[in-house]
């Protein structure tokens, strides 16, 4: 990674103005979007939203034609680019045709992305941004670290030094008077502009309408006051009907900024007339700038459903500790990270794609139904089949490529490995568990993995079967685990196999790109688990369950490959995770706990590939009841713990504060244990509480509920 | 019922909600409101009212013998009046927003430039929500269609949300319910 890069992240999360702002902001979202959104049936809404923006995105130029047919009937001049310069250019021969000196904004990040304010004030032009967050960022010289909010990176106290020397008088860091500043400032240069120019949230080709929301009033000023109005809408922005303006309305306000409605909505057709009697000159641009190629490929063309509401910024456990800044100029966050890679170039994404722990908090609030995290590894695929894997990375899949040397060297590890072992963990481990951070202390490698141990566990005789994907973590670092899910299973009628073939779930080679070793390990998987005639292929560990589940089908379909598509897709019909598997037998009346037993309190975090990919969250928690446990729900409980695989070790000092905010919501609950689903949420999450010294102890549900079986 | 709805969504968003039988006694409500909150003919105390409906039948000279208060609508006086009083022609129960066909540039005058804008509705034209308004308000017969929803408002310093940036800092809303129903017109 540049260090420069990796020193903007330093920056960032040392700097406590910005991640306070974030953190509290991002605490309050979560809540006040969830009461924005009572008494809708989102899924419904944002299956409407996809359906009428995916149309939209394969009709770019129908809809394009039609709007500029539309627009231009009802007045308005319509100018159709792919280039930004000629958008520049455009609105500087308008502006210089009408002897335009001075110009007011309101907020267009169309124009942010075609950097136009520089352009204009070059041509000594000047520029006016009206909306308060862009006025701020635009005195204090810098970018928006947001899309909705731009200035939420800067203090109130900040504000006033700035908005002091703009009124040459020291002001106090009072809001609201600091907002009376803006406004008092920010009047005349409203009456006195000759241009108007405007971004656009909605561009309706049935009509050749343009809709603007704004909570401060500045689009109706801009729209209103001067006698040019130029509006620049990135295509993207279409839709076919007007009647969808009202599922636009419904979800953009209340996913933005939870709000039932912007403050106000103008929808404009056509020129109006200006104050003197005269006819507003109303320009309207449909910029492209690579949006159609986005729409002609396969996977991207998902990210134009898109209505740029930001809350994919706002629920990442990330972006709340780094902010805007350090994904660049102009698009922030998780869909910013992909619009970069288009309208810039993709190896500009090349850094801020890493920054994605893959946590899925955004695919699941996303009210255009883009599976960010998706497209974000599919930008890690193609900037690693561009330029490669790093010669480090490479030696590594190398490794796991090769199921017998991969384990032969945890084994080794495991004897390596104990020069440095205190208790139960180790600071350093080998391979790709190397170069860890400090605020974790990690497992030892077991002396004995979990596949040598199983041929010693006697099991009784049953009709049917299962095999046990193990996974990395439970083989090499917890077999206990591994063996209270036998125990469990058979204590259900149920036999265990372990195909001793089983290899890593190439989760680790995924995430990072590298999809063709991946495939390999699925091969190799598919063949191991699918050997022998089984009901089920259960794992203990929500990342493998989510490989054998999905991610062997689409790693497969990524690369074109055909040839094993039905056995994975026979795979995926065996694959269950453990908490799902043992509430069903629970249910069948073939499993039961000890009853009427008080264990006390108990705290469960929710893993992200169980909560949100496998939609795995009651289950375990009302297993966890039945035995006899007292829940007592953390704050954020499904806020990832940090760890992410390799993303620990590459980004640990982002890793690190994601990890330490989830421990202090553990500690929070005064709960003495705290139980979960998957063996890596239980390394980054025992691993810190032992720096901490707390007195919690970390569990996996399966060894929980393994000790309360009624025998 | 949707008026109740209405008042309690649109009161949610810092907007100020009335209601009167008659126009009359609106109109009194409206003069007494405009003279505590110190209307006047000096710069930065006007009132502009904006033509509409309402003021069909009500006897103008009765209205401009209030001080400060115009009928005529100029972007100089709005620029620094204190007051601005419009028709809106539906109301939506389920947002409490205000529509109206604001094409004529003094209806968007004196509704974003004042401090305070007085909003008089039609009791018929409250609606359910945005679908219903948008069955009925066609953009080829509304070039500027605009929707406002409580006062001006910002969160851009700290997330603090605070009233009247750009537009009024108050808005208030007067149901009269001899206005009849809701109809799409000037």
């Amino acid at each position: 990674m540049e260090n420069e890069f990796k020193e903007s992240i330093r920056k960032a999360v040392n700097n406590a103005n910005l991640t306070g702002a974030l953190g509290k902001f991002s605490e309050a979202y979560k809540v006040n979007r969830a009461k924005a959104y009572e008494g809708i049936d989102f899924e419904a809404l944002r299956d409407r939203i996809a359906a009428l923006k995916g149309y939209a995105a394969s009709h770019l130029d129908q809809l394009s034609d039609q709007f500029t047919k539309k627009a231009e009937a009802s007045g308005a001049t319509v100018f159709r680019t792919n280039d930004p310069a000629k958008v520049r250019e455009y609105i500087l021969a308008v502006a210089q045709a009408n002897n335009v000196k001075t110009v007011v904004k309101s907020k267009s990040m169309a124009t942010e992305e075609i950097h136009l304010n520089p352009y204009l004030e070059k041509a000594g032009i000047e520029v006016g941004e009206t909306d308060l967050g862009e006025w701020i960022i635009q005195l204090a010289g810098q970018t928006p670290s947001h899309m909705v909010m731009p200035a939420i990176h800067m203090t109130k106290e900040e504000v006033s030094d700035l908005f002091s020397k703009e009124v040459n008088e020291r002001l106090s860091s009072d809001i609201p008077r600091l907002v009376k500043v803006a406004r008092e400032q920010l009047r005349p240069t409203f009456l006195a502009a000759d241009m108007g120019i405007s971004g656009a949230n909605i561009a309706v080709a049935e009509t050749g309408s343009i809709v603007l929301m704004t909570n401060e009033g500045n689009a109706r000023l801009v729209t209103s006051l001067p006698k040019i109005h130029i509006a620049l809408i990135g295509i993207e922005k279409l839709i076919a009907e007007y009647a969808d303006v009202a599922t636009i309305l419904k979800a953009l306000p209340r996913s933005a900024t939870a709000q039932l409605l912007t403050s106000y909505v103008s929808i404009i057709t056509g020129p109006t007339p200006n104050s003197d009697g005269s006819m507003k000159d109303l320009h309207i641009i449909l910029m492209d700038n690579r949006r159609t190629e986005m729409a002609n490929d396969p996977k991207f063309k998902e990210a134009l459903q898109c209505i740029r509401c930001a809350s994919c910024l706002n629920v990442c456990p990330i972006f709340r500790l780094v902010g805007g800044h350090v994904f660049g100029k102009v698009y922030t966050g998780g869909i910013g990270t992909i619009l970069t890679a288009w309208f810039d170039e993709l190896k500009k994404s090349e850094d801020i794609q890493g920054l994605c722990i893959q946590c899925g908090a955004c695919k699941d609030v996303c009210p255009g139904k883009i599976d960010i995290p998706d497209l974000i590894m599919e930008i890690r695929r193609r900037l690693v089949q561009g330029q490669g894997v790093p010669l480090l990375q490479k030696s590594i899949y190398a490794v796991v490529n090769n199921r017998k040397l991969f384990h032969g060297m945890l084994r080794a590890a495991s004897i390596a490995g104990k020069p440095f072992t205190s208790g139960k963990f180790i600071r350093h481990l080998p391979l790709f568990l190397a170069d860890l951070t400090d605020g974790r202390s990690l497992p030892a490698i077991a002396a004995e993995p979990f596949r040598d141990r199983f041929s010693k566990i006697r099991q009784p005789e049953c009709g049917e079967k299962a095999a046990f994907y193990a996974g990395c973590l439970i083989d090499f670092a917890y077999p206990e685990m591994g063996e209270a899910l036998v125990k469990i299973l058979n204590n259900a009628g149920i036999q265990v196999l372990f195909p001793e073939d089983q290899t890593c779930c190439g989760a680790p080679a995924r995430y990072n790109g590298a999809y063709e070793v991946a495939a390999n390990n699925a091969v190799d998987n598919i063949k191991a688990l699918l050997r022998e005639e089984v009901t089920y292929v259960i794992s203990a560990c929500p990342t493998c369950t989510v490989a054998l589940d999905h991610e062997f089908i689409s790693t497969f379909e990524s690369l074109g490959q055909t040839e094993w598509l039905p056995q994975a897709r026979k795979l995926s019909g065996k694959t269950i995770d453990f908490s799902t598997l043992v509430t069903k037998l629970v249910d069948e009346g073939r499993l039961s706990l000890k009853e009427g037993r008080a264990l006390g309190k108990i705290t469960y975090h929710d893993s992200c590939h169980l909560k949100r990919t496998l939609k795995v969250s009651g289950q375990p928690r009302a297993l966890l009841k039945k035995a006899g446990f007292e829940i007592e729900e953390m704050f954020e409980c499904d806020t990832c713990c940090g760890m992410g695989g390799s993303y620990s070790m590459k980004l640990p000092e982002i890793s690190a504060p994601i990890l330490q905010r989830k421990l202090r919501n553990i500690m929070d609950t005064g709960a003495p244990v705290v139980a979960m689903d998957c063996p890596g949420c239980v390394m980054q999450i025992r691993g810190g509480l032992d720096q901490t010294g707390a007195s919690v102890t970390v569990r996996h549900t399966v060894e929980l509920l393994a000790e309360q079986l009624d025998l | 019922m949707m008026y109740t709805q209405f008042k309690t969504r649109a009161e949610a968003v810092s907007a100020e909600v009335v209601r009167y039988a008659t126009k009359g006694e609106a109109l009194a409500w409206l003069i007494d409101f405009l003279r505590r909150e110190g209307v006047a003919d000096a710069p930065g105390s006007h009132a502009l009212w904006a033509e509409c409906s309402f003021l069909d039948g009500v006897d103008r000279e009765l209205v401009r013998q209030v001080d400060g208060l115009k009928l005529e609508v100029t972007r100089e006086l709005a620029a620094e009046a204190r007051f601005g009083i419009s028709q809106m022609e539906f109301a939506l129960a389920d947002t409490g927003s205000l529509y109206q066909n604001s094409t004529a540039i003094h209806q968007r005058l004196v509704s974003s430039l004042p401090t305070i804008h007085i909003a008089l509705v039609p009791t018929g034209g409250i609606l359910p929500d945005m679908p219903s308004l948008l069955s009925i308000v066609k953009p080829s017969e509304n070039p500027y269609i605009a929707l406002i929803t409580g006062p001006s408002r910002t969160a851009d310093i700290e997330r603090v949300l605070t009233i009247g940036v750009h537009g009024p800092e108050r808005l208030v809303i007067v149901f009269v319910d001899e206005l009849g129903g809701g109809t799409n017109g000037k």
